[in-house]
């Protein structure tokens, strides 16, 4: 039964709501927001998440991994964005490990895999250099010089870019256009080498991000993840489990205020009645309802794709991401209008998830990018 | 290992069940269909091909005609699994529904539910073996989505009921043989408490029907007039005045075939994708229209997500879990066919308008003929409206107005 979660899903799910629930509330981002934390998550938190196996959830038993598969991580993930919770777990571990595991040789997946497990070392993909995701367009190069690369180019939306050890660079060693598929190579680069210059950026959403600029970086050729100039099957297929994983954050983003909102709904009085009770709210709510089950089908299917016919992702991601596009963006935008006034204040936590939602929309496709490559793949 | 046994036994099922639909299925009836190529049932029935009643014998004389109903009154005695896979194997060569019978869509649930052994054994083979054409009497001149409101009265003389009233957008009442309706027996309660479920045979004197044309230009549905109609005592379904839950339960199986009739009817209508292949022009493999292009895939996300979501039912349904995505099929799936048929629309251009004769080709002609009926979808069994007024209450429990 794929869309139905067995047992043993379910026991994780609940250790995962109770786990975020308890040590990582909204009201936990809103404090690392106003006190301008430097790492922009707890170290803490992470280290807790890590001790329960969470940062090696996908990985296998050999590297310490708990082997969950994505079906797990998806229900952690799902908790995690009821609660808004700052973490790694995305960058680092859907991200990062799967680059590593996907393209990495036994020597990478050695020694790196049981670090990330542990929590101790985090990677960030430093992949995008625009506004919009356009992951075959690349104006970072790679010279060959010797046995080492020499990187230049600059990169923008670097997911916890500015707190993690390790960036995953996505550049060009061959070819003159910077469109295409060809040429590209990952290039694990330490985050504190001579030429990188990273400036944090103050997202909607509080949490991490950053421009990172490579001036004349030297990464020796070992350090390239896979093939030099054929990195794009390998990134494409991380891309795809990365853009299931956030849908699956997504999907608890939206879940959490629509259940406020229901909430708030039979709670608020105006004209002596509850709000809920005016039909043009129940059917905005209903409607959604609707969306969200349709979506709830979608994430089961993707996530358990990656598990057990990864060869069809990319059309099931496309219609993840763009679907979970959609949801955060209608369930956001009613939630705050449903709430009145308070909606629109910072005391109130609906907020948060309206900021959240904008900022996962653009992770690794925006809707449109989506609906494109979903036509693409039908042919049309 | 339990479970690993059962499917292993279910591939078995599976490949036998592909092995006699091969050798059972004629190749006539595997072409795609429209509803007046296929077999109705009933009394004044006749088949619409040779293939047709071949098709149909066989099926039920295999027990397929209701794989999931009991065999002692003709289904085939099978598990919600087993005819899972009978329907899956079936939409696979694109087999045709042996019969088209609102008597197995909806009645016959029913009557396994609430009625009793004798009725059982007068209705439910009759239903299977394709004798008896039903006919559903819900909906009265002044009663409709306010169901319960019904007026239609039936008095208890003694020896039987006599019914006066009317009923109207009774679907196939001018071929129909029995009619179930729902009749007002106690009009001093509130108006859930005093209604009962009968079955009226169309051929008691009093009877009268008049069919309706509609803007697709068939004659789908008829007013059914009674006046002084006596009925049996013992075609009342349950206890008297116990017919709003049996009328309920029943609205449940037909939002569940409503729900799935895009998805599960093999039909002549063409996909969307594939129109758009042959009326648009493409540019560099692309749409050239983006305003087309965008809706196509809006539309074929939507069902793809449709799609996922009714196996998602199924399985639920299996393991015996409860969720929402079943109350809110009905309403998802006949919006979906509705944006379907106006993409149809908007694909085809000027050939799609084509209301008969020369100049568009059958399939062209279908497609406009599906549209007029695809708006009749959000509003049989219960409007969209409705639809959300439901899962508003019963899903979300959002305080009544
Ligand atoms: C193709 C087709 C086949 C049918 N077949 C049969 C059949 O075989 N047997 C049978 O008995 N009936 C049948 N019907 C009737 C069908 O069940 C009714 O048409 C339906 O329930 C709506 O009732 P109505 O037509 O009286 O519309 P009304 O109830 O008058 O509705 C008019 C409008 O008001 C809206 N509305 C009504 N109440 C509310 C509310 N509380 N909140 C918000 N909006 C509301 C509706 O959504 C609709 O938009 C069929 C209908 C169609 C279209």
């Amino acid at each position: 039964m794929a869309l139905v979660l067995n047992e043993e899903q379910r026991l994780l799910q609940d250790t995962a709501k109770d786990f975020f629930t308890a040590n990582a509330p909204v009201e936990a981002l809103r404090t690392l927001r106003d006190k301008g934390d430097a790492t922009g998550y707890s170290t803490e938190l992470w280290k807790t998440m890590a001790e329960l196996g969470w940062a090696g959830i996908i990985l296998p038993e050999a590297y310490g991994g708990l082997d969950f598969g994505f079906m797990g991580l998806g229900l952690v993930l799902e908790e995690s964005g009821r609660t808004l919770t700052a973490s790694p777990m995305f960058s680092s571990v859907v991200v990062g490990a799967s680059t590593i595991l996907l393209g990495g040789s036994s020597r990478q997946k050695e020694t790196l895999l049981p670090e990330i497990t542990t929590g101790q070392l985090t990677l960030a993909l430093a992949l995008e250099e625009s506004h919009h995701h356009r992951p075959t367009t690349i104006a970072t190069r790679a010279t060959a010089e010797g046995a080492n690369y020499i990187i230049n180019g600059r990169k923008t939306f670097v997911l916890d870019g500015h707190s993690a050890d390790k960036l995953i660079v996505v550049a060009r060693t061959s070819g003159e256009q910077s469109e295409s598929e060809q040429g590209l190579t990952l290039f694990l680069v330490d985050a504190r080498a001579p030429g990188i210059s990273c400036q944090r950026t103050t997202m909607a959403d509080s949490r991490n991000c950053a421009n990172i600029s490579f001036d004349n970086v030297i990464v020796s050729a070992e350090d390239a993840i896979g093939e030099i100039d054929a990195a794009w099957p390998v990134l494409e297929a991380v891309l795809d489990r990365a853009r299931i994983a956030i849908a699956a954050e997504m999907m608890g983003c939206a879940l959490e205020a629509f259940d406020r909102t229901v909430g708030y709904l039979k709670e608020r009085v105006q004209f002596d009645v509850h709000i809920g009770s005016f039909q043009a709210l129940q059917h905005r709510a209903a409607h959604m309802q609707s969306e969200i089950e349709l979506c709830r089908s979608v994430i089961l299917q993707a996530l358990s794709t990656v598990d057990d016919s990864p060869e069809q992702l990319p059309l099931i991601a496309s219609l993840a991401k763009a679907k979970l596009n959609e949801l955060v963006k209608l369930i956001s935008n009613e939630a705050v209008q449903m709430h009145g006034g308070i909606g629109v204040t910072d005391e109130l936590e609906i907020g948060f998830f309206l900021k959240r939602a904008r900022v996962t929309m653009q992770i690794y496709g925006d809707t449109g990018f989506h609906k494109n490559r979903y036509a693409r793949l039908c042919g049309y | 290992m339990k479970q690993e046994l059962s499917l292993e036994n279910l591939d078995q099922f599976r490949e036998e069940t592909r092995a006699w639909l091969e050798e059972n299925c004629p190749p006539s009836q595997r072409q795609p269909t429209t509803p007046d190529q296929q077999y109705w049932g009933g009394r004044r029935s006749s088949f619409p091909s040779e293939d047709a009643k071949l098709w149909f014998e066989r099926m039920r004389d295999h027990g397929w005609v209701v794989p999931e109903w009991p065999r002692a009154y003709g289904g085939g005695g099978h598990s919600d699994l087993e005819g899972k896979i009978i329907k899956q194997e079936m939409k696979r060569i694109k087999a045709r529904a042996p019969i088209l019978s609102i008597g197995i869509w909806m009645l016959g649930p029913a009557l396994l539910e609430y009625g009793t052994e004798e009725q059982k054994q007068q209705h439910v083979r009759a239903i299977v073996n394709g004798d008896i054409w039903w006919c559903q009497g819900y909906s009265e001149p002044g009663s409709g989505s306010d169901l319960a409101s019904v007026q239609m009265k039936a008095e208890d003389m003694g020896d039987h009921y006599l019914v006066n009233g009317s009923k109207i957008w009774t679907t196939k009442a001018d071929k129909a043989d029995w009619i179930f309706c729902l009749v007002r027996t106690d009009p001093s309660v509130k108006k859930q408490l005093g209604i009962s479920f009968l079955l009226i045979d169309m051929e008691t004197p009093g009877i009268s029907v008049t069919p309706i044309s509609l803007i697709s230009g068939e004659s789908e549905f008829c007013q059914t007039f009674f006046d002084n109609v006596k009925v049996p005592k013992n075609n009342l379904i349950g206890k008297l005045n116990t017919g709003w839950s049996i009328a309920k339960a029943l609205l449940v199986h037909e939002r569940k075939l409503m729900a799935e009739m895009g998805s599960e009817t093999p039909r002549a209508a063409i996909a969307p994708n594939a129109a758009a292949r042959e009326y648009l022009e493409f540019e560099n493999g692309q749409i050239a229209d983006p305003q087309l292009r965008g809706e196509l895939v809006d539309y074929d996300m939507n069902m793809h997500a449709i799609g996922l979501t009714h196996f998602r039912t199924f399985e639920e349904r299996q393991e015996k879990v409860h969720s929402a995505a079943a109350m809110v099929m009905k309403y998802v799936g006949t919006e979906a066919e509705k944006v379907k048929s106006e993409l149809l629309l908007a694909i085809m251009g000027s050939q799609g308008l084509g209301w008969e004769g020369e100049g568009f080709s059958e399939e062209e002609i279908d497609t406009l003929r599906l549209w007029a009926m695809s708006k009749a979808m959000t509003i049989a069994g219960g409007t969209s409206e409705i639809q959300l007024n439901v899962i508003a209450k019963n899903v979300l429990g959002l305080p009544q107005s």
